[in-house]
């Protein structure tokens, strides 16, 4: 039996009269890559901003790694071991790639404002510690020759990577990807395929919302899809696949 | 720069700076040494203010208050006003400790908002310490009013006070050349703090919230201490330039806490460049010594070439001052001395 590490019950969000996210129970195993699929507006983004703290939930019960993160504030889940990308990236334009990675080491640090003004020995050491951590990342995702260039100027490419090497910098046990292909090409969507076995083989769960249905049918593990704000179905890819409800989602009653 | 040349760069800085009030004294007089007193003043709350707005990104119109905070807790415990006289030492720190304070309790309450809302909850904070200031002298007087406070002790150690004529063998120090070096060494202290935060997981942290907040938060910050912490350090070098201030002047009253003091600072960060340290201190010195300049020149220059006065010296000073800024803002807007990132931020906005 794998080990679970996220649990979702019951969650609810509503948007005044938009029920967005209804009664939706997952859970996520250590170590998988798990898809979260659904048409347009089903409630994939909301749910992931549930996920992540951006948006507290109505209702339900949230748990991660033995401790709950219920309507916890995005840096108590992040600090839990929870990072995210977002569908259309938001890095920090104007810093240069380095930069963007080493805000991610915020939270694994703890130098303080009368420490950083001393300039003390420890704090040196740990500038020095998140700079080198900084660039091993950009090194992994394979970007670091662009590491002085400021974030708006990298390629739409190197712009998806860095903001996987910024969340990543976090240490996080989960990393949530929002649409990471989209936009992109065959072949650059290739790279991110392994780039997102490599950091599951690396330990780290994966969970991913994405449209290119082939592209999740061949990496994920597990399946939830999602429609109109209620999980529809769940199980292994080729199970999915073939479930009327699914089917009918996407394409349709005369379909199935 | 190699090491050597940034040590010939320091080291003829630090001369410059070391002779310059002799030389201005005996040149232009000491009334101008003064002007460069307050320049070093409006550097510190600059630098202040530059955390605030230049680094975290927060509009703060009331910047002013905590000069003011600084400026009375020095003013009250060293002055005959209440018989309390505390030494600097003391009253220095303890008023950048209650700025810092005033700061996070101006901070808490605007958590939420941005922009122009923020804008104008920090100015109306910035006039509700005036206004207390001068109020606060009935039922019980605390402030003296609008009287303000009068005999504000000089800073003073060991028996040597820098607001007295002192004689170094040959060398006459005047008040206002004591009080030079104790702001440049202030003044140093606080490029320092600002300069080592900026380079810092702290720094960084600001910036990330300035650029995107929702990124930033994603990334695991706790932006309500990060905003808190920047109203506290802006509030901070306010504080100390505020005591600094009370005892340089020996005198103090609501009046020089007026919203004109904010809005004076804020061009002065904005003019010279935000969030770029040297830009800032530059804006600061201009903005301080130009006025002065126009003072001087707008008086005798309508003498000599209408024969008679047409606009008041000080109307026109304001006016072409005005002026100026429009000017400034049309043309460069990323300001005097921007930092690298932000000249770039402006020639992708020209782009479009």
């Amino acid at each position: 039996m794998a080990e679970v590490l996220l649990k979702i019950e019951g969650i609810h969000k509503r948007f005044g009269g938009l029920h967005a996210l209804n009664n939706v129970a997952l859970h996520i195993n250590k170590g998988e890559i798990y898809g979260l699929i659904g048409p347009n507006g089903a409630g994939k983004t909301t749910l992931f901003n549930v996920l992540t703290g951006l948006y507290t939930p109505d209702e339900g019960q949230f748990t991660f790694d033995g401790i709950d993160l219920f309507r916890a504030p995005p840096h108590i889940v992040v600090s839990g071991g929870i990072a995210r990308t977002f569908q259309n990236i938001r890095l920090f334009h104007e810093m240069t790639a380095l930069e963007n990675v080493m805000v991610g080491r915020h939270i694994r640090s703890k130098a303080n404002a009368l420490g950083a003004v001393l300039r003390t020995k420890s704090v040196r050491q740990e500038e020095a510690a998140i700079e080198a951590k900084a660039w091993e990342l950009l090194r992994y995702v394979g970007i670091e020759d662009v590491a002085y260039e400021r974030a708006r100027n990298l390629s739409y490419g190197h712009q998806r990577r860095l903001e996987i090497a910024r969340a990543l910098a976090t240490e996080p046990k989960l990393l949530a990807l929002d649409e990471p292909a989209a936009g992109m090409n065959p072949s650059e969507t290739e790279g991110l395929k392994a780039l997102m076995e490599k950091i599951r083989n690396d330990g780290v769960t994966v969970l991913l919302i994405e449209h290119d249905v082939k592209l999740m049918m061949g990496l994920c593990d597990r399946i939830a899809v999602l429609d109109y704000g209620k999980k529809i179905a769940e199980g292994v890819p080729e199970v999915v696949r073939k479930d009327p409800k699914v089917i009918e989602a996407y394409l349709g009653a005369a379909h199935s | 720069m190699t090491s050597n040349k940034k040590l010939g760069t320091f080291l003829a800085s630090a001369i410059v700076l070391a002779v310059l009030p002799f030389v201005v004294s005996g040149t232009l007089g000491n009334a101008w040494v003064r002007t460069i007193d307050f320049a070093l003043l409006y550097v510190m709350l600059a630098l202040g203010l530059n955390i605030v707005v230049g680094f975290a990104g927060l509009l703060d119109l009331g910047f002013i208050a905590f000069y003011a905070v600084g400026a009375y807790t020095f003013a009250l415990l060293g002055s005959p006003h209440f018989g309390i006289h505390l030494p600097f030492y003391i009253t220095i720190p303890l008023g950048a400790g209650f700025a810092a304070l005033f700061g996070i309790l101006l901070g808490t309450p605007v958590l939420k908002l941005k922009g122009d809302y923020l804008a104008i909850v920090t100015l109306g904070f910035g006039e509700i310490v005036r206004i207390f200031m001068n109020n606060l002298n009935a039922p019980i007087n605390i402030t003296n009013g609008p009287q303000g406070i009068n005999l504000v002790d000089p800073i003073q150690f060991a028996g040597f006070s820098l607001g007295k004529v002192t004689q170094i063998g040959s060398f006459t120090l005047n008040p206002v050349h004591l009080y030079y070096y104790m702001f440049l060494a202030l003044t140093v202290l606080v490029v320092i703090m600002v300069s080592r935060l900026q380079h810092s997981r702290i720094g960084r942290a600001w910036v990330a919230m300035r650029e995107d907040y929702i990124a930033a938060s994603a990334m695991g910050l706790n932006i309500r201490n990060i905003k808190l912490l920047a109203f506290a350090l802006g509030a901070l070098s306010g504080g100390v330039a505020g005591g600094l201030f009370a005892a340089f002047q020996g005198f103090i009253s609501p009046e020089s806490f007026s919203l004109l003091e904010s809005i004076m600072i804020l061009a002065m960060v904005v003019l010279g460049g935000m969030g770029h340290i040297p830009g800032v201190i530059l804006g600061a010195v201009v903005l301080t010594i130009a006025p002065e300049i126009l003072r001087d020149v707008i008086g005798p220059l309508q003498m000599h070439t209408f024969g008679r006065m047409i606009v008041d010296p000080e109307n026109a000073r304001m006016l072409l001052f005005g002026l100026a800024m429009v000017v400034m803002m049309l043309t460069r807007p990323e300001g005097m001395w921007p930092s690298k990132r932000r000249q770039a931020e402006f020639d992708d906005a020209k782009k479009g």
